[in-house]
């Protein structure tokens, strides 16, 4: 099918299908490099957004969905992860997988519910979940309300590499962010991301061609619920802490913010916006209260003059159709 | 003449030595809110505060360098703790002072303990900092939530007014608030009417404040803080209930409150605070040499707090011959014997980090008692040290022993 559509011809194609691995060496190259030049525990941080904002990107970019609850399967993965990590003493693997089957759960019954919807009442509906479960973590003793949960052991992954150690940590995180994004762009590339693009482009065609569309909205919502848990829950390991911040609405928009600047339903926008909208959070700290201001300004400028995102404009310039 | 020449040079040594121990930089993070909720709190004014105290200090003059960074943690513990981890790693900051938000100033606690350095807290109201989370490296300068409400629920109770009606934000934060006002007024002969819970955030407590005034309650207490306590106040005053006989009392509210209500609306308000600018001569010099460096504003407390925090620490390390690396040291100094500071007076730091000095009750005045801009408040009653916060025992800090 792919083909008939495809107007390019076979040399343009195969260039076309090694941007997407060039672009991808450049990133892993890039990461490794990084944490030399940068300030690593900035580098865990902002793969965690990545990761986040790609998950994001999954149901917006390649199904269409607005879910503007994301935060609710973010933030409550890092509590839960946080919380095995630092009340029952789990090791980390254990506690980032408790933290993810928790952002899993909380995704199958909030999907089931939203899928029902479309458009703006599909986002009320994810909107209105995720602050459900924001005010139930401000009440919860566990949560330790506004306190959040603090001083969470990084503990020794398999009981002998122990993730004190800056190097460790930061190679553990690379290995989850690359497995996320790599387990992402296979979800895109096969059939039922196929199917999945069907979708965006017409359901309702879909539908007449046989395929239960509410099925393959529901596994979406789950897959990008579950990998937005994973980052919150390895999130919570590196910084050892997790916080209303995440699970709050805020963070639901601005993992929104990220997609868009980077680039809606492009592989690597999503990663390239949580890094710049984390790099200003910091490089502007010393500015005070010219922060949001200028955050706004960008979420401003990126609408009126690059729609597409800071990749998806660059795919279009060098002529690159996924990138 | 060769001994004279080995001498000469043992002495240029030595010179050289101490003058490079004397020309290490002491730097000084200033995190706070910049940009919201906390901002005219800390914010701003809580780097003039510590620009204050490197120049009153006068350990420039004694030859160490001081330099202050400031940064907006924008209320988000993890760009805090990375801000902090950043400034001590890369930057090589000693200490850290200020940083409202109490879920941000634990987070860095746990850094600043982790990383040896000194954490100067000023702004942030949890009393776990000195409880379960002390931490060696820590001082915990002007207030807590434990001090606030327990010293305004006392000094009340003490003037007369025994009958109280809550109305509690419904969250950990306000029940804990209401919790121990309630305590210290039933210990002293007080009695509770009643509470109601009130969802948090609120913007609407008409029917809540209908209750607590048909409650014929002599006191209501706020157990809310920021926007909350701001929106109760307003439409307390709407609904006449000062006027009414009735007096408010707030468990967690700032000078910068009252300003920002204005008095018509905010009269006869009941709080705690550890610092007022026009209660002497040395408060009312430091207000007002603030004041001219920011935008007319007089301090609040806990801008107060961060530059007799800064300047306790600065006179602490220059004591030390300029040695801020070991931050337990610097903090195991500061600890051993009391302050005398000019706006708090006599200041001594506990075990477990808490910073014991007298409170003040105070009210806030009519509009036709104020004299202009900034004459707001007041003062009631002098709580002492001894009384004002929580007894060392009873705050499950690790550090303290028996």
């Amino acid at each position: 099918m792919e083909r008939v559509v495809d107007p390019l011809t076979e040399s343009e194609s195969t260039l076309r299908a090694q941007s997407g691995r060039i672009a991808f060496a450049i990133m892993v190259a890039a990461l490794i490099v990084a944490p030399f030049m940068t300030y690593p525990l900035f580098l865990m941080q902002a793969m965690c957004f990545a990761l986040f904002a790609c998950a994001f990107n999954l149901l917006i970019g390649y199904v269409g969905l607005l879910s503007f609850g994301h935060a609710l399967y973010f933030g409550w993965a890092s509590y839960l992860s946080a919380y095995s990590a630092k009340a029952w003493g789990l090791p980390p693997a254990l506690a980032i997988l408790t933290g993810t089957a928790t952002a899993a759960v909380c995704g199958l019954v909030a999907g089931a519910l939203a899928i029902r919807r479309q458009g703006i009442y599909f986002a009320m509906i994810t909107l209105a979940l995720a602050q459900m479960m924001y005010f139930f973590a401000v009440q919860a003793q566990f949560t330790g309300g506004e306190d959040g949960i603090q001083a969470v052991p990084r503990g020794k992954l398999f009981g002998f590499v122990n993730l004190q150690n800056e190097a460790a940590m930061y190679i553990v995180v690379l290995v989850i962010f690359l497995a996320g994004f790599l387990l992402i762009y296979r979800i895109i590339h096969s059939p039922f991301g196929e199917v999945l693009k069907a979708i965006r482009e017409n359901e309702t065609r879909a539908i007449s061609l046989g395929y239960k569309t509410e099925r393959y909205k529901l596994l979406a919502f789950v897959l990008s619920a579950t990998l937005a848990g994973l980052a919150g829950a390895t999130k919570a390991i590196v910084l050892q802490l997790a916080s209303l911040t995440d699970v709050n609405w805020p963070m639901s928009g601005e993992v929104v913010l990220m997609t868009l600047v980077g680039g809606l339903g492009t592989i690597f926008g999503p990663v390239v916006g949580a890094f710049v909208i984390l790099v200003m959070q910091y490089k502007l700290a010393p500015l005070g209260e010219w922060v949001l201001v200028i955050q706004g300004a960008i979420f401003v400028a990126c609408v009126l003059l690059f729609r597409r995102g800071i990749i998806g404009e660059l795919a279009n310039r060098l002529r690159i159709r996924e990138l | 003449m060769k001994r004279f020449f080995a001498l000469a040079a043992l002495a240029v040594a030595l010179t050289c030595g101490s003058a490079q121990a004397q020309n290490k930089t002491i730097k000084i993070g200033v995190l706070s809110d910049m940009s919201s909720l906390y901002a005219a709190i800390g914010g701003p004014g809580s780097v003039v505060a510590a620009k204050m105290a490197v120049e009153d200090s006068g350990v420039e003059k004694k030859g160490l360098k001081v330099e202050i960074l400031s940064a907006d943690h924008q209320n988000k513990p993890d760009i805090g703790a990375s801000i902090v981890r950043h400034w001590i790693d890369v930057d090589h900051v000693d200490a850290v002072a200020d940083t409202p938000t109490s879920s941000v100033a634990l987070a860095v606690n746990q850094v600043v303990k982790e990383k040896n350095k000194v954490f100067l807290i000023s702004g942030a109201g949890s009393s776990d900092l000195t409880g379960k989370a002390c931490s060696p490296n820590s001082v915990h300068w002007t207030y807590d939530t434990w001090a606030l409400a327990h010293g305004t629920g006392k000094a009340i109770v003490e003037s007369g007014k025994k009958t109280w009606f809550f109305l509690t934000a419904d969250y950990a934060f306000g029940h804990a608030l209401e919790r121990d006002t309630a305590a210290v007024v039933k210990a002293n002969g007080g009695k509770v009417l009643g509470t109601v819970n009130v969802p948090f955030p609120a913007t609407d407590f008409s029917s809540f404040l209908l209750q607590a005034q048909a409650s014929k309650a002599q006191v209501i207490g706020l157990a809310n803080a920021g926007g909350d306590t701001i929106n109760a106040i307003k439409q307390a005053h709407e609904f006449g209930i000062v006027k009414g006989g009735q007096s408010l009392a707030g468990l967690l509210v700032f000078v910068t409150d009252v300003h920002s209500l204005g008095l018509e609306t905010s009269q006869g308000l009941l709080f705690t605070t550890a610092y007022y600018w026009d209660r002497n001569d040395a408060s009312r010099n430091f207000g007002k040499r603030f004041a001219k460096q920011h935008n007319g504003a007089m301090p609040t407390m806990v801008q107060a707090g961060v530059y007799s925090s800064v300047l306790a620490y600065l006179k602490t390390v220059a004591a030390m011959g300029g040695k801020a690396d070991d931050g337990k040291a610097v903090m195991d100094k500061m600890k051993s014997k009391p302050i005398d500071d000019p706006l708090f007076g006599k200041v001594t730091i506990r075990q477990d980090g808490r910073a014991i000095h007298d409170m003040y009750l105070v009210e806030v005045k009519k509009p036709s008692e104020s004299k202009g801009a900034w004459d707001y408040l007041n003062i009631r009653a002098t709580i002492p040290a001894k009384e004002a916060f929580r007894p060392l025992n009873e705050g499950g800090c690790p550090l303290v022993k028996g």
